[in-house]
């Protein structure tokens, strides 16, 4: 499904990515772990292109995403992303924020796409917050309607930059538990967390990214009971 | 004489006060079409000083540089006497054009520091979901970017409204032109101008009043 190959990334004279080579498959849930700082933030945005790779290539469902004449938008569509600060659109109440983009993009019927996001309101467990607006909500309920509003674009795989790491320790629970349910449907999800407990649970796949490249990778029991690498070690010591 | 006998003569005296009401109007009419043509214009440059076309970003850097660095008065007296030259057309909407045009130039730098502004995690987040680059300004962008440059916007507006008065290079219908169509029948300088600046300060003390009020009303809205 994503499939990446000898991908670099260098910002001016730093290096950020130094050549990793990936392939997910269609319904893996691939966790991405490691210190501030190893390039995994992003490694997961040049998936979908937010950062343009400096080098290498990734090929979504078949399709070179790196090719300057692809057409980013409709690869976009593909993939939702949730992002650590949620970027909802404080201008708009919770219902248009998620109904935006299929009405724009997909050109969908307004009322189709207001029932779908009551479907999706309803499944992030905030059925009654339709016409709030961003700023009404705690960061954890607006994590869950960033999810809700990327799930609207029916995407095929989900993106996620520490969706947990700029909430309260009493919103995460919330956030992961939709995650969990997300990932239980047969989601294909890349996830870049600190939430070890989240890894161990729910991640068929466990990369451990350090300095630009994946250190190790592996089955999370394996990877955290059993690591190789030392810098795995070190890093799991600390954290876990 | 006395001023009772100057003051009738400026006001009273067949009616003149209608030149001052009409004067105000025309004033207020010049600045309002103005501020409105300049953001027209000034969202346009912003936009093309922010796109990565380098020829768009030249001509709206050196449309901002020439504005900037030449006189209002100048930019009337070229758009009236030379541009405008050959075309019978009321003054009025020559001001509209020549202070839209200068006005287009400082909101332009306003917009673009209102667009600016904006969280980069929000056009983020409109790519991401799929958004062209221009679906992701005109819709999330640019609305939140408006809202936040409102106050200066109405700040550009009474800015205009005292900058208009140059118009009297070319035409006597603003304000500036009542007193002095006053003055050269009366001969007396002090109470037509001493009057206009008492009507430009009302003026602008009200809508000032009125925009601190409208700002400290949209701060509550945002902390809902």
């Amino acid at each position: 499904m994503i499939k990446i190959t000898g991908l670099k990334k260098s910002f001016g004279d730093l290096q950020v990515l130094k050549g990793i080579d990936q392939h997910i498959k269609k319904g893996e849930k691939v966790v991405v772990i490691g210190p501030s700082g190893s390039g995994k933030s992003t490694f997961l945005r040049c998936i979908n292109l937010l950062e343009v790779p400096t080098e290498g290539e990734i090929l979504i469902e078949g399709e070179n995403i790196t090719d300057p004449k692809t057409n980013v938008n409709k690869i976009r569509e593909k993939m939702g992303m949730v992002f650590q600060q949620f970027n909802l659109f404080p201008h708009l109440s919770i219902m248009d924020n998620i109904t935006l983009a299929p009405v724009k993009v997909k050109k969908m019927p307004k009322e189709q796409a207001e029932k779908r996001a009551k479907e999706l309101l309803e499944m992030v467990g905030l059925g009654d917050k339709a016409d709030a607006y961003p700023a009404q909500l705690s960061g954890g309920q607006q994590q869950r309607i960033a999810i809700a509003r990327a799930l609207a674009m029916d995407p095929d795989i989900m993106l996620f930059d520490e969706p947990t790491s700029a909430l309260d320790p009493e919103m995460v629970g919330e956030v992961l538990q939709v995650m969990k349910n997300l990932a239980d449907a047969g989601m294909t999800m890349v996830v870049v967390t600190h939430e070890m407990g989240f890894a161990r649970e729910v991640a068929s796949r466990v990369l451990f990214m350090d300095e630009g490249i994946v250190m190790e990778e592996g089955k999370p029991d394996e990877l955290f009971s059993n690591p190789k690498n030392e810098r795995t070690q070190s890093f799991l010591s600390k954290v876990l | 004489m006395s001023i009772l006998e100057k003051l009738y003569a400026t006001f009273i005296f067949e009616e003149r006060w209608r030149w001052f009401v009409s004067g105000l109007g025309y004033t207020l009419l010049i600045s309002l079409f103005a501020v409105l043509l300049g953001l027209v214009i000034g969202i346009l440059m912003a936009l093309m000083r922010l796109s990565k076309n380098k020829i768009l970003k030249a001509i709206s850097g050196v449309y901002i540089d020439v504005i900037r660095g030449t006189p209002t008065m100048v930019q009337l007296l070229i758009i009236y006497y030379i541009i405008f030259a050959p075309v019978a057309i009321p003054k009025w909407i020559v001001g509209v054009i020549a202070f839209g045009i200068n006005s287009g130039a400082y909101i332009a730098e306003i917009v673009r520091g209102g667009i600016l502004s904006i969280n980069v995690g929000q056009t983020e987040a409109g790519r991401s979901l799929g958004l062209t680059q221009a679906q992701t300004m005109m819709s999330i962008v640019m609305p939140q970017a408006m809202k936040n440059i409102l106050p200066a916007l109405a700040n550009e507006f009474i800015v205009l409204i005292k900058e208009t008065a140059v118009i009297g290079m070319v035409s006597n219908i603003d304000l500036v032109g009542a007193a002095r169509k006053v003055q050269s029948l009366t001969y007396d300088f002090a109470v037509p101008l001493l009057s206009i600046a008492v009507i430009y300060y009302v003026v602008i003390k009200i809508l000032s009043l009125g925009l601190g009020r409208i700002e400290a009303r949209m701060r509550k809205s945002d902390k809902r």
